[in-house]
């Protein structure tokens, strides 16, 4: 299956693929209306330090240790991606100690959030990917 | 301090309704325009700093932003403009040369575009290029005179070493220290998915870079910096640099700041030390001292490689060529006075030199008239914007072209004019690993292989309509063009007769 | 090849799910003594909160049985015959296995107080009957007593504080949540129930009890009219009595095999070997139990996945206050106290043992990998880590490897 990949040496840190992730999950047509004055809380995220950038996002493991530590059964695994059910989730956060990626976190509606794909916004190629300007960022089948 | 007279070249127009305060301008602007104010979650400006080289233009994801020319002028006067007050104040304050960068952007003619292609109607009739084969290979290199054979009437090979390209383009010099070794690897892989070359430059060769040596041209500079027999060896064909469009006359000057661990290494100069260019070679001060360094270099090449002469355009590049012809080199460069660079004096660039368009008519014109065109192919550089300006070249005498900043312009540049700087927001002018990070050569090679391509596509279309399918038969075919608004003298010159003739 | 589980929790499920993925034919028996669809245990204070609904409750979709064909049988199974390899119900039926697994849990352990009797409302917390008993029993003006103040006890209280006048809890240990944090971080907590209400008796045990009064062992008197016991809980083994080896559980290998052949274990009935401390324990954590089942799941299949990196680790959270945990609390301290944001790492031997996180808890995750991977410190830049968990702190090759 295709994964969102990224690679540390063309990373910028421009950080705008956490904006565009923000905006993937709005559904909304224009950024600047649908994210302006908003603290963004993406699922995709990057760690910077010393000129070092990269963004981090869910990695759809094969042995994914958020799925399995589920209490409730809010995640699951459907063609490789690996989505939460918002509503069965409970925040207890068993997931966030779980991931060893620290690709799970709160998010605005009580549940957790992680990295989807954008397979429930957008669809096709993950706006992180789209927005990314320095293809630091890809969406491919890797082995 | 002292009063400031310069008002900010520049506004920065924020649409505050548009404006999300993602700070991506701020992490993109080397020139640190841009400011984050925490307090008021909002983003600021420092007008003054900017360069106009629209890196946050480009990267806004709200397009709230845009570059406008200061509203604020001088007192109107049509012989101290402006832009003349202003250097004078910079000089004033500064007690410098100015100093520029990229190709002259004053108000002299273009000839290119005071020139008209042809197109076949009724008779002759036209080409379909995506129906027939179009040819636009083309070949560099001395033309033997003669075909000889041997005794039992067998041709001899005599073909001296020739420069193969699927079109008649290549990377004209730029050097490994004025742009970056992302830009370096766009060009080099460019060149060898496109079938044509690119050039070093005088800086020498990156390590990492001989694998493209089948389409590398590498260059020997009045430095020799980073010449040795492996660097030699290790391109298809060798360019002397005597001039550059850009500053006709004058040598280069990196500065040490620019002389990184790699480039000093590539350079063969101490880290950090000014890698200086003379004003002329110093061993070079006549034809025949010419001659012996295209021979020195053929000898270490075991005579497999063509040798290039790259000159300036200036007055009398005509009679300057006519020698190089003689020198036994291959293939003669001519750079026009709007050729690029990545820094130079100021009035340099902007008062020396003569368009391309003229020295490469007369330069033609006088290798035919004494009967030793074939002694060399011709290559033009200096400002081809287009794949008319293409095709009106080969019209007009030339082999092929040497492109640039047309190159730059593909991967990123915005024309900013501030390469001398070294803050280049799009990693191509610079050394700062931050900056250079933002040119990726898998993105940027493919956009050189996309402008290439179309340009190839509109090439073969306008051939096509001249009812010519291969580009040999274009060159030099001035019957092919039409000059509009041009003097007798120009036409002259140009060698074509006036649109209506 | 015929498949017995018994046990219809995580354990259970995880093992359904294990054998699936490897055998997709082989008919699969799974043995409840609850007559639900399978549903979270740890979900109960959620009911009683309100936060989830007996069908959000559910560990599985409605068709899980169905589409993973397995015969569901409720019944509660009193005990195997290892020899003939069957199942025998308390309805005498005996039902043949090839391969079984025991994910039968653990109870609620209840000790023998004096004058336990006497109470009349009193209930364990430990299943959805549990839980739904005593909301029953819940009332705007009713006195709750719990005894226990650790994961049970407190979510509990946590679930049932609105519906009730007031809540006591009495232990023991001089800490809450004793098994799971320090002195410090369990003050942390503590204040925190106790501003939403919760009142504590901590170093604290009961005497005794008559009808609706505790007598604690200062002799204080506490009245209540709930009460709800939370001391501790126990595996059940008793199935394996005499078949498999049993210490504090039942003794499995990293694939889930018990002693006995054929005869699998997982979940919290099982001790396992914790890899933070190198010691055999019974780590009662749903994420572990499933994780076990699964594996003993392609055990029994014929094929197999270790499960060999247990440690004991812990996610709760009370009233929005986040606290995690893992490993154990032996070594060298990293302290860092911000505001509500409380963090320890304890670590020796250039290992991670084990952390404690209460208020900001992003990237725990990070932590837990050191832990579980056994890490060495030297190879990471600790000291980033240990201000701010990320893949920073790796190796850009490190990075790298687990990025691509």
């Amino acid at each position: 299956m295709k994964r969102v990949y990224v690679n540390e040496k063309w990373c910028l840190g421009c950080h705008l693929c956490e904006y565009q992730c923000a905006f993937a999950g709005t559904n909304g047509k224009d950024m600047a209306r649908s994210l302006k004055n908003i603290k963004i809380n993406p699922k995709i995220k990057i760690e910077e330090k010393d000129g070092v950038s990269f963004a981090v996002s869910c990695r759809h493991c094969h042995e994914p240790l958020c799925v399995k530590g589920c209490i409730t059964g809010a995640f699951s695994v459907s063609g490789g991606v690996i989505t939460i059910d918002h509503n069965r989730c409970v925040s207890c956060y068993t997931c966030i100690l779980s991931c060893p990626y620290g690709a799970i976190s709160p998010s605005d509606d009580g549940a957790v959030q992680k990295c989807e794909l954008c397979v429930k916004t957008i669809k096709g190629t993950p706006a992180c990917v789209e927005g990314c300007p320095n293809g630091a960022i890809v969406f491919e089948e890797r082995g | 301090m002292a009063v400031n007279f310069l008002y900010p070249d520049y506004e920065v127009a924020r649409n505050y309704d548009r404006c999300i305060s993602c700070r991506a301008c701020e992490r993109q602007c080397a020139n640190k325009v841009h400011e984050y104010i925490e307090d008021l979650n909002k983003m600021v400006c420092d007008d003054a700093k900017c360069v106009d080289c629209h890196r946050c233009v480009s990267l806004c994801p709200t397009r709230a932003l845009k570059i406008i020319e200061s509203g604020n002028t001088y007192k109107k006067n049509l012989n101290w403009t402006g832009k003349t007050i202003n250097e004078l104040y910079r000089q004033a304050s500064s007690g410098g040369v100015l100093l520029s960068s990229m190709g002259n952007p004053e108000d002299y003619p273009v000839y290119f575009d005071k020139i008209l292609i042809n197109a076949s109607q009724v008779t002759n009739p036209s080409i379909d290029p995506l129906r027939e084969p179009m040819e636009t290979k083309v070949f560099l290199g001395t033309k033997p005179e003669d075909i000889e054979r041997d005794e039992k009437g067998r041709i001899i090979n005599n073909l001296p070493p020739q420069i193969s390209l699927s079109m008649p383009v290549m990377f004209s010099a730029m050097s490994y220290g004025s742009i970056s070794y992302n830009a370096h690897e766009s060009l080099a892989r460019a060149a060898e998915k496109l079938g044509i070359l690119y050039n070093t430059g005088e800086g020498g060769l990156h390590e990492d870079f001989y694998r493209y040596g089948k389409n590398t041209i590498v260059q020997v500079a009045s430095g020799r910096f980073g010449v040795h027999p492996e660097y030699l060896n290790s391109g298809v064909a060798i360019e002397i640099k005597m001039g550059q469009g850009a500053k006709p006359g004058i040598g280069g000057h990196l500065p040490g700041a620019k002389i990184s661990v790699d480039v000093s290494r590539t350079r063969m100069i101490p880290e950090g030390s000014d890698a200086i260019s003379p004003a002329p070679h110093h061993d070079i001060y006549s034809i025949e001292d010419l001659r012996q360094l295209v021979f020195s270099l053929k000898e270490a090449t075991d005579y497999k490689k063509p040798v290039i002469v790259k000159i300036a355009a200036v007055h009398n590049v005509a009679a300057i060529a006519s020698g190089i012809a003689r020198s036994g080199a291959d293939i003669i460069a001519i750079d026009g006075f709007r050729g690029g660079t990545g820094a130079a004096p100021t009035r340099m660039r902007d008062h020396v030199g003569i368009p391309i368009e003229l020295a490469l008519a007369g330069v033609d014109k006088r290798l035919r008239d004494e009967g030793i065109r074939g002694n060399v192919s011709l290559v033009v550089g200096g400002s081809i914007r287009s794949s008319a300006d293409i095709v009106k070249a080969v019209a007009l005498g030339a082999d092929c072209v040497y492109i640039a900043t047309a190159a730059l312009l593909a991967l990123g540049c915005h024309l900013c004019r501030s390469c001398q700087g070294g803050k280049c927001n799009w990693g191509i002018a610079t050394q700062v690993p931050e900056l250079v990070k933002r040119l990726n050569p898998e993105i940027g090679y493919k956009r050189l292989v996309n402008l290439m391509t179309a340009w190839q596509h509109e090439i073969k279309e306008m051939m096509g309509g001249m009812g010519i399918n291969s580009i040999e038969s274009l060159r030099g075919n001035r019957l092919m063009l039409r000059g509009v608004g041009l003097n007798e003298k120009e036409l002259e010159i140009l060698g074509i007769k006036h649109a209506g003739e | 090849m015929k498949y017995v589980i018994i046990g219809n929790s995580a354990a259970g499920i995880g093992a359904v799910e294990g054998i699936r993925q490897v055998d997709g034919k082989g008919e699969i028996t799974l043995i409840s003594n609850e007559p639900y669809h399978t549903y979270s245990r740890p979900l109960i204070s959620y009911l009683l909160l309100g936060k989830v609904t007996e069908e959000k409750m559910k560990y599985r979709s409605d068709d899980f049985y169905e589409k993973n064909k397995v015969r569901f049988l409720h019944a509660t199974a009193t005990g195997v015959d290892a020899k003939e390899k069957q199942v025998v119900l308390d309805g005498g039926e005996r039902i043949p296995f090839d391969k079984l697994l025991v994910a039968t849990g653990s109870s609620a352990f209840v000790p023998p107080f004096e004058g336990l009797d006497s109470v009349k409302d009193k209930f364990t917390f430990m299943c959805l009957d549990d839980a739904q008993n005593l909301d029953k029993a819940l009332g705007k003006d009713k006195r709750v007593l719990i005894i226990g103040a650790g994961l049970i006890g407190l979510k509990c209280a946590e679930g049932i504080l609105k519906k009730v006048a007031n809540i006591t809890v009495i232990d023991l240990a001089p800490r809450i949540l004793s098994s799971i944090l320090n002195d410090e971080g369990a003050g942390i907590v503590q204040r925190h129930l106790e501003r939403k209400g919760i009142k504590f008796r901590p170093s604290c045990g009961v005497k005794s009890f008559n009808g609706n009064t505790a007598v604690l062992d200062d002799d204080e008197k506490i009245g209540f009219d709930i009460l709800v016991l939370a001391v501790g809980v126990r595996p059940n083994t008793a199935l394996l009595n005499g078949i498999a080896k049993i210490e504090r559980g039942i003794v499995v290998n990293e694939k889930s095999e018990t002693s006995a052949p054929d005869i699998y274990a997982a979940g919290d009935c099982t001790q396992t070997v914790d890899v933070s401390s190198g010691q055999n324990k019974i780590m009662a954590l749903l994420p572990n139990a499933y994780m076990q089942g699964e594996s003993a799941g392609f055990s029994m299949a014929g094929s197999e996945k270790s499960f060999a990196k247990a440690i004991p680790m812990n996610a709760i959270g009370f009233f929005g206050l986040h606290v995690i945990t893992a490993g154990n609390y032996t070594g060298d301290v990293y302290s860092k106290t911000a505001g509500n944001d409380y963090k320890r790492l304890f670590y020796s031997d250039n290992k991670l043992n084990g952390y404690i996180l209460i208020g900001d808890v992003e990237k725990a995750g990070i932590y837990t990998s050191l832990i579980r991977e056994r890490t060495p410190l030297d190879k990471i830049d600790f000291a980033l880590v240990c201000e701010k968990p990320g893949l920073m702190a790796f190796t850009k090759e490190e990075r790298a490897a687990k990025l691509s």
